[in-house]
């Protein structure tokens, strides 16, 4: 499990959009606290995490500024917009109710 | 729902892309780092780190290729690659891309400039008040001569169907008229073409005079004041446009007329050439203003909202029938038949412009193929960078989408210029097709644009489609695999070029016949023989104003007088008298008895052309003398009862029994009296178009005012006529200065009238039938030089064991020309269809005359030999060593 295939892009939305929704982070960080929050079981490639990054920013529920990083290099950092913050609620919204038919029809039998 | 944020997106990445990258850029380069610390962190060494960070990084293109996909605009970004890609390659084979533009350029703006004209000539309605409800009204014989049974309207069936049927909400008549305008003074006499029309056909059309005012009924009568109304054209032209001429008066055939008002500048019907229009009933003398018999007259109705056509006109005709039954001794119609106004008006140009518009069509089919095997065969030059784009992971769609760029390109810049092309060539057919009806409507408006640009975007995917689809095939793959050598590799590509070629072929012979059999007859009307002598004739028009020329005694001294001083001419060999010259269209005809051999059924008229001659005027013009005599000096003034027949007349009236010494009793203004025949001459016609007609002809020496005041000098000259006709003119006005001739033409010159607007529309489509096979043949020649290049390797193995050079062109040419034997043979279905199509543009010619399909087969083969010359030469003359270790 963790292969970026396995997720759904609505999926790695809601993760993002959650990620930085206590406080703005550049990619990689974002790519790092997923993978830590879920003890390792979710690892996001770039190839999917950036494409997925510049949508939520075209869409206009992300918006990135240009700030010094830890490194001391200039990183592009998110944040969610008034938009991303009800985008969030919604998904996540969404996802329980998804999961929880889910987990009623499993635990059937 | 569109947050600001994401508007504020969408402009940034509209206008600021460049930042944009280089922020992308400059974040994946960020990422990568960071990797590559951890992996530092992790214990690798440097080199090591950066190596694994790549390694789990993947494709930095990739990912960035990704990532930009997710960015607004990105079709158009796309578009914008394409095209630019797109323009790059075209200029770099300048040649090709200037001859493909130039070619589409003539094909969409051909097309575009007749559309426009089909537009505006039979698609736009008439600018009339609701020219939807507007019907032309004619009569009908049901023993029916030739022509299409629409016949001209008397007087006095006009006027009884006005007054007494209620089928209509009105109705209004006019006709055809001729006159001497001459200005207040009498100044400046000259002859010219006019109308006569109804006081309520005006009102009843939505014309309203510019200045002044229309007639009143109490001006329509015969006797009614004389006033006139002047057209535009005629106002501006001698009165300079100044509205103080309205009120006062000028001449009128002597007679002086009031100028009551002026008509605006956009009406120009029936005809354009009319200058002034007199009230209807005023160009009836008072006894004819209610015949049934003599039929001049075109009748225009409007419809009643609530009542149908044929409800309106069955009530006509109805009535008709009555006026029929009432005159039964008189050639009075039975039926009343309508048709929609704009048909009447466009009714002789109709078919050639749909032919035309056709031929542009077709010309433009074929530059599409023609354009289409040039890009496979620029495709088929790409096929394995094409097939590697495609391993390395594009889409099937994009390397289409590209290829159609390419012809989207083309097409456009084609277009652009075509439209161009269009506006001058519309304007001008639109000045050089002599007497097109509503010529003034055409002008370029936006749907002539929308139009354009549907071509464009048509011809761009008829043209580019197919190479795109078959070059980007999954087939592509195999081009990879294949090696130089193989000789079967292009086989696929080479069919698909063969069988459009096949298409360009077929339609190509198909223009061919329809423009060789127009032409053909056109060439048969001009070369057609009038009966008479047509070669150094000159022949011009006067006529008597009746008021001075009020007696016979007058008529003959001025005619006599004329005769005798013309004559005297140098360079003359003769000089006669006749009332129409033959060829310049109907002289008008009469019903008549034969008393001899009366008709054997009642209702059933004699009826014959008539024609005033003097008794030179056979010789003068080669007419045979079959029988009889011709007139001689003896048969003037009051001694004039005898008459001429033609051959035509013999045969028909007499079941060619010798007609001297037989009577016919014939009526002339109510005058009727017996004439005995006293000759028989050849037959002329009238009309070329038209077989011969009964003919008789009167003496002109009679001097019968409103018989002979109107005449055709006729002068046979042993020099250029065009020089004698300055000299005849000057013998007319030494004898009456203020007569106006008119109508000076050479006997030539007026078959040439006749057979201009046949010969203008043959004329157009050879040159668009010619440009087809111009085209044709390039294709031809360019698909046999592709294949004799593919195979070269085969030709050099050929000759190398042993083949002789003769049979290897032998090879190339009988490859050349199936796909040219096909096309003629489908073509030929297409000429026949096509036949059929113009057979009323023909006049009688077969539409399936087998000597000029045959020609323009040839013409065909010729050209095709031609174009399969030069590749079977190369490739019987190729170095077998050099084919084979070129790759």
């Amino acid at each position: 499990m963790g292969k970026p295939s396995d997720l759904v892009q609505g999926t790695l939305d809601l993760l993002i959009l959650k990620t930085i929704s206590l406080e703005p982070k550049h990619g990689w960080a974002i790519a790092k606290r997923i993978q830590q929050i879920s003890n390792e079981v979710l690892q996001v490639q770039q190839g999917s995490l950036y494409p997925a990054l510049h949508r939520l920013e075209q869409q206009g529920w992300i918006t990135a500024h240009w700030a010094e990083s830890e490194t001391g290099r200039q990183a592009k950092f998110y944040s969610l917009t008034a938009d991303g913050k009800q985008q969030l609620d919604k998904e996540t919204a969404q996802w329980n109710r998804l999961s929880q038919a889910i987990n009623i029809v499993v635990a059937e039998a | 729902m569109l947050s600001r944020y994401k508007l504020w997106m969408q402009l940034r990445m509209l206008f600021d892309r460049k930042r944009a990258v280089r922020q992308l850029h400059d974040e994946l380069s960020f990422h990568l780092d960071q990797q590559i610390r951890e992996n530092i962190a992790a214990g690798m060494s440097e080199g090591q780190a950066r190596k694994a960070a790549i390694r789990s990084f993947g494709e930095p293109a990739l990912v960035r290729e990704q990532a930009r996909a997710a960015w607004n605009w990105h079709g158009l970004e796309k578009l914008g690659r394409d095209l630019k890609f797109g323009i790059r390659t075209l200029l770099r084979s300048p040649g090709f891309a200037v001859v493909a533009v130039l070619v589409m350029a003539l094909g969409i703006g051909a097309t575009t400039s007749l559309f426009t004209m089909v537009r505006a000539v039979l698609l736009r309605p008439l600018p009339f008040h609701d020219p939807g409800k507007l019907v032309m009204l004619y009569e009908h014989f049901r023993q029916g001569s030739d022509g299409d049974g629409f016949n001209s309207v008397a007087p006095g069936d006009y006027r009884d169907w006005r007054s007494q049927t209620h089928g209509f909400q009105d109705m209004a008549a006019m006709r055809g008229y001729g006159g001497i305008f001459s200005g207040v003074h009498s100044e400046l006499p000259e002859v010219v073409q006019s109308a006569g029309g109804s006081a309520n056909l005006f009102p009843l059309l939505g014309v309203t005079p510019v200045y002044g005012r229309n007639f009143t009924e109490a001006e329509d009568q015969p006797k009614g004041e004389p006033v006139v109304l002047l057209t535009w054209s005629l106002f501006q032209r001698r009165f300079a446009g100044d509205p103080s001429i309205i009120g006062k008066q000028i001449h009128l055939d002597t007679v002086p007329t009031t100028v009551i008002g002026v008509l605006p500048s956009w009406f120009t019907y029936p005809d354009a050439r009319i200058q002034f229009w007199m009230p209807y009933a005023q160009t009836f003398a008072p006894e004819d203003y209610g015949i049934h018999d003599g039929h001049q007259s075109k009748v225009v109705a409007r419809l009643k909202p609530d009542v149908s056509v044929r409800a309106a006109t069955g009530e006509a005709s109805a009535l008709q029938y009555q006026i029929h039954l009432a005159n039964a001794s008189k050639p009075v119609a039975e039926d009343v038949w309508s048709r929609p106004m704009i048909d009447d008006v466009v009714k002789d140009v109709r078919t050639p412009l749909l032919v035309l518009l056709s031929a542009v069509g077709c010309m433009l089919l074929i530059a599409c193929l023609n354009l289409s095997n040039l890009l496979v065969a620029r495709a088929a030059a790409r096929r394995k960078e094409v097939a590697i784009r495609g391993a390395l992971g594009g889409s099937r769609l994009a390397l289409i989408r590209e290829q159609m760029t390419e012809s989207l390109l083309i097409c456009l810049a084609g277009g652009g210029l075509g439209l161009l092309i269009s506006l001058a060539s519309t304007r001008w057919l639109a000045t050089h097709w002599r007497n097109l009806p509503r010529a003034d409507s055409v002008h370029v408006d936006a749907w002539v644009f929308a139009f354009a640009l549907l071509l464009v975007v048509a011809t761009a995917l008829l043209a580019g489609m197919i190479p795109a689809i078959s070059s980007t095939g999954t087939s592509s793959l195999s081009a990879l695999r294949e090696s130089s050598r193989s000789i079967g590799g292009s086989v696929s590509r080479a069919r698909l070029r063969k069988i459009m070629l096949t298409a360009e072929i077929a339609l190509t012979v198909t223009l061919l016949s329809a423009a060789g059999l127009l032409f053909h007859s056109f060439i048969r009307l001009r070369t057609a023989d009038l009966g008479c002598r047509v070669d150094h004739v000159m022949t011009m028009k006067f006529g008597l104003p009746t008021i001075q020329y009020d007696t016979r005694e007058k008529v003959l001294l001025f005619h006599q007088s004329l005769l005798e001083r013309v004559r005297r001419l140098p360079g003359l060999r003769g000089a006669a008298l006749v009332s129409t010259a033959p060829g310049t269209g109907p002289s008008g005809d009469r019903v008549f008895t034969i008393l001899e051999k009366p008709a054997p059924s009642y209702s059933l008229q004699y009826d014959a052309m008539t024609l005033t001659a003097d008794p030179q005027y056979f010789s003068v013009m080669g007419i045979p003398l079959l029988r009889g005599r011709v007139f001689t000096e003896h048969e003037r003034l009051h001694n004039d009862r005898y008459i001429l027949v033609s051959k035509k007349f013999v045969d028909q009236f007499l079941a060619g029994d010798d007609p001297i010494g037989k009577h016919v009793r014939s009526g002339w203004d109510d005058q009727v009296d017996n004439y005995e025949i006293i000759g028989e001459v050849g037959d002329t016609v009238y009309d070329v178009t038209k077989p011969a007609q009964a003919t008789m002809y009167f003496p002109i020496l009679s001097g019968i005012p409103n018989r002979t005041s109107e005449a055709t000098i006729m002068v046979y000259s042993s020099v250029d006529p065009l020089s004698i006709s300055t000299p005849v003119q000057q013998q007319i006005s030494a004898l009456e200065p203020q007569l106006p001739v008119y109508n000076a033409l050479t006997m030539d010159q007026i078959l040439g009238k006749t057979t201009a607007s046949q010969g203008f529309a043959a004329d157009l489509l050879l040159a668009f039938a010619g440009a087809s096979l111009l085209l044709a043949g390039v294709g031809l020649y360019g698909v046999l030089s592709y294949l004799v290049t593919q195979r070269m390797p085969e030709m050099g193995i050929r000759i190398a064991l042993g083949a002789q050079r003769s049979e290897v062109m032998r090879v190339v040419l009988v490859d050349g020309l199936k796909p040219v034997l096909l096309g003629a043979a489908a073509g030929l279905a297409g000429a026949v269809v096509a036949g059929s199509l113009i057979r009323s543009m023909l006049y009688g010619a077969s539409p399936y005359d087998p000597l000029v399909i045959g020609a323009m087969i040839a013409c065909l083969f010729a050209t095709a030999f031609a174009a399969c010359v030069i590749p079977a030469w190369r490739a019987s003359h190729v170095d077998p060593m050099q084919a084979l270790r070129s790759e």
